[in-house]
């Protein structure tokens, strides 16, 4: 503890402290007790929409890797096309083209109006959700097709040795061993995903900014809800930065 | 023990009951490089095959061809007394043989190749567990034993990245061991290490040869090779130059070759 207080951090905590404290006592926070059930809702989405959005984007990333490392040219080329388009058009165009364009597809179609699924089709957040998979899926396909090549050749060769067949070989070591040398970079690419989400507000999903939007239309409050949307976003990613290094640090693959 | 097969053999292809590897006529290319000429080999239980020949002689290649991690170009493998079928282009006929012959064979490289992702232990149960279907505490208990063997107990729980070259290379032996090969194959195990760590990888190399194990070993230590050896074998630019006991291959060499060769590297 003495050695973390020394003078240059105390006089930076006190800054700090200091603008938290005009902050609080000089700005408007009234607002936030009426907001507090919508913004939880909100962060909710915001959540839920981050998570579930990486993991599908993540699954689908490994055979897109996959297909670009080592794939005949028949999987890697639309492997690689798909990657190309994800990553050289903007994900709101993205967005917009499912919801506006699949959506307003898919009602002219009886069937469709009439099947199951239609509840579902019917309302936003599934092509939100299937827009930011496939952008995720996008640029972490390019990824792992680097983390699959930067496998150790050995590696692999080892486990051929044993016998071992190969798809446990893919499973217990390339997979684990790409991921692993991945991590450092899917930690940055996830923040970025977080910071990505905003988008789906343009499409009447609410999440957490579009309930900052709605306390500045409401109320023509319009910093306060920022600042706060500002320090829930950081709050996000630094958890995501914690559970991405205690990944990392869970293998050591550099000796002391 | 003779390493050419006609000699040994009474029919061409019956495989005798102590026979535990047998090579005929092997043959590799790379391209337009012929790294193998035809070598053949027969190896006994409890036979030690050391291997030696200067760089590019094609060694390290006969070993890898031996498990299929090189495909070869023509020839025959005999693992086990199961002759290994290969197509006219030298890839086997089936993969699952090619997978359960190699199970049977344990290898040790020059550069270790333990699994950085996995503990010590981890890297000994793998293939037991994962590969040939042994319940997991039973691996744990044979691991155990096989870590204590070559000194490692106390490392079981660590990552391969905080270990020296030599016990990196004691642990892949501990790894080779627990599939209980009928064949330990050696890739020049001690090249990659510091000398000083030479010897402690070549002790634990010496017991195995002692307890009777099959081994083809190939290697630069030529005072270990004839110390463990049965038999030595000498390679130059893809062909048996020379082959015969440790002590007439190092005592007496016939071939100008072997006779620079051991000079060079004396």
């Amino acid at each position: 503890m003495r050695a973390f207080l020394l003078p240059h951090r105390i006089v930076m905590i006190l800054i700090a402290l200091g603008i938290v404290l005009w902050c609080a006592f000089s700005m408007r926070w009234d607002w936030i007790p009426k907001y507090t059930d919508l913004a939880l809702l909100g962060l909710w989405r915001t959540i839920w929409i981050l998570v579930v959005t990486t993991i599908l984007g993540f699954l689908l990333a490994i055979p897109l890797g996959l297909a670009q490392a080592i794939g005949p040219w028949y999987l890697a080329t639309p492997a690689r096309v798909f990657c190309t388009v994800i990553r050289g058009t903007p994900l709101l165009l993205q967005i917009w083209l499912l919801y506006y364009g699949l959506g307003s597809l898919f009602p002219q179609f009886p069937w469709i109006r009439s099947s199951e699924l239609w509840p579902y089709l019917r309302q936003a957040w599934p092509y939100a959700v299937l827009a930011l998979t496939l952008s995720y899926a996008g640029y972490e396909g390019e990824v792992m097709r680097g983390a699959f090549s930067s496998v150790a050749k050995g590696q692999v060769e080892a486990a051929k040795a044993f016998g071992m067949p190969r798809f446990t070989l893919f499973r217990r070591i390339w997979l684990p061993q790409a991921i692993q040398s991945a991590l450092p970079t899917l930690a940055g690419e996830t923040i970025l995903q977080l910071k990505a989400t905003p988008l789906v507000a343009s499409i009447t999903i609410i999440e957490i900014y579009a309930v900052a939007s709605r306390v500045r239309q409401d109320t023509f409050i319009v910093y306060e809800p920022l600042l706060l949307l500002a320090v829930i976003y950081m709050a996000i990613a630094g958890l995501i930065t914690l559970m991405f290094r205690w990944l990392e640090r869970r293998v050591p693959t550099k000796g002391v | 023990m003779s390493a050419d097969p006609a000699q040994d053999a009474g029919a061409a292809g019956a495989a005798s009951e102590d026979e535990a590897i047998r090579v005929e006529n092997l043959h590799k290319s790379f391209g337009q490089l012929e790294v193998l000429k035809g070598v053949s080999l027969v190896a006994h239980k409890g036979d030690v095959v050391a291997i030696i020949g200067g760089s590019g002689s094609g060694k390290s290649t006969f070993l890898r061809c031996v498990n299929f991690l090189e495909t070869p170009s023509s020839g025959r493998i005999v693992i086990g007394g199961e002759d290994i079928a290969m197509r006219p282009d030298g890839t086997p006929v089936s993969r699952k043989q090619i997978e359960k012959a190699r199970t049977r064979l344990g290898m040790v490289f020059q550069a270790f190749n333990l699994w950085t992702h996995r503990t010590l232990l981890e890297n000994v149960i793998e293939v037991p567990v994962h590969v040939l279907g042994v319940p997991k505490a039973e691996a744990i208990v044979r691991a155990e034993k096989l870590l204590a063997r070559v000194g490692l107990s106390a490392k079981a729980d660590t990552f391969p990245a905080f270990l020296s070259g030599g016990q990196q290379q004691r642990a892949a032996i501990a790894r080779a061991l627990a599939i209980e090969p009928s064949v330990m194959l050696f890739d020049e195990p001690t090249s990659a290490l510091d000398p000083e760590l030479v010897g402690e990888v070549l002790s634990v190399i010496r017991d195995l040869a002692a307890e009777g194990r099959t081994m083809l070993l190939v290697t630069h230590e030529m005072k270990f090779a004839r110390e463990v050896a049965t038999h030595v074998i000498y390679l130059h630019n893809g062909v048996i130059e020379e082959e015969g006991p440790p002590e007439t291959v190092f005592g007496a060499p016939r071939s100008d070759r072997l006779k620079q060769f051991l000079k060079s590297v004396a």
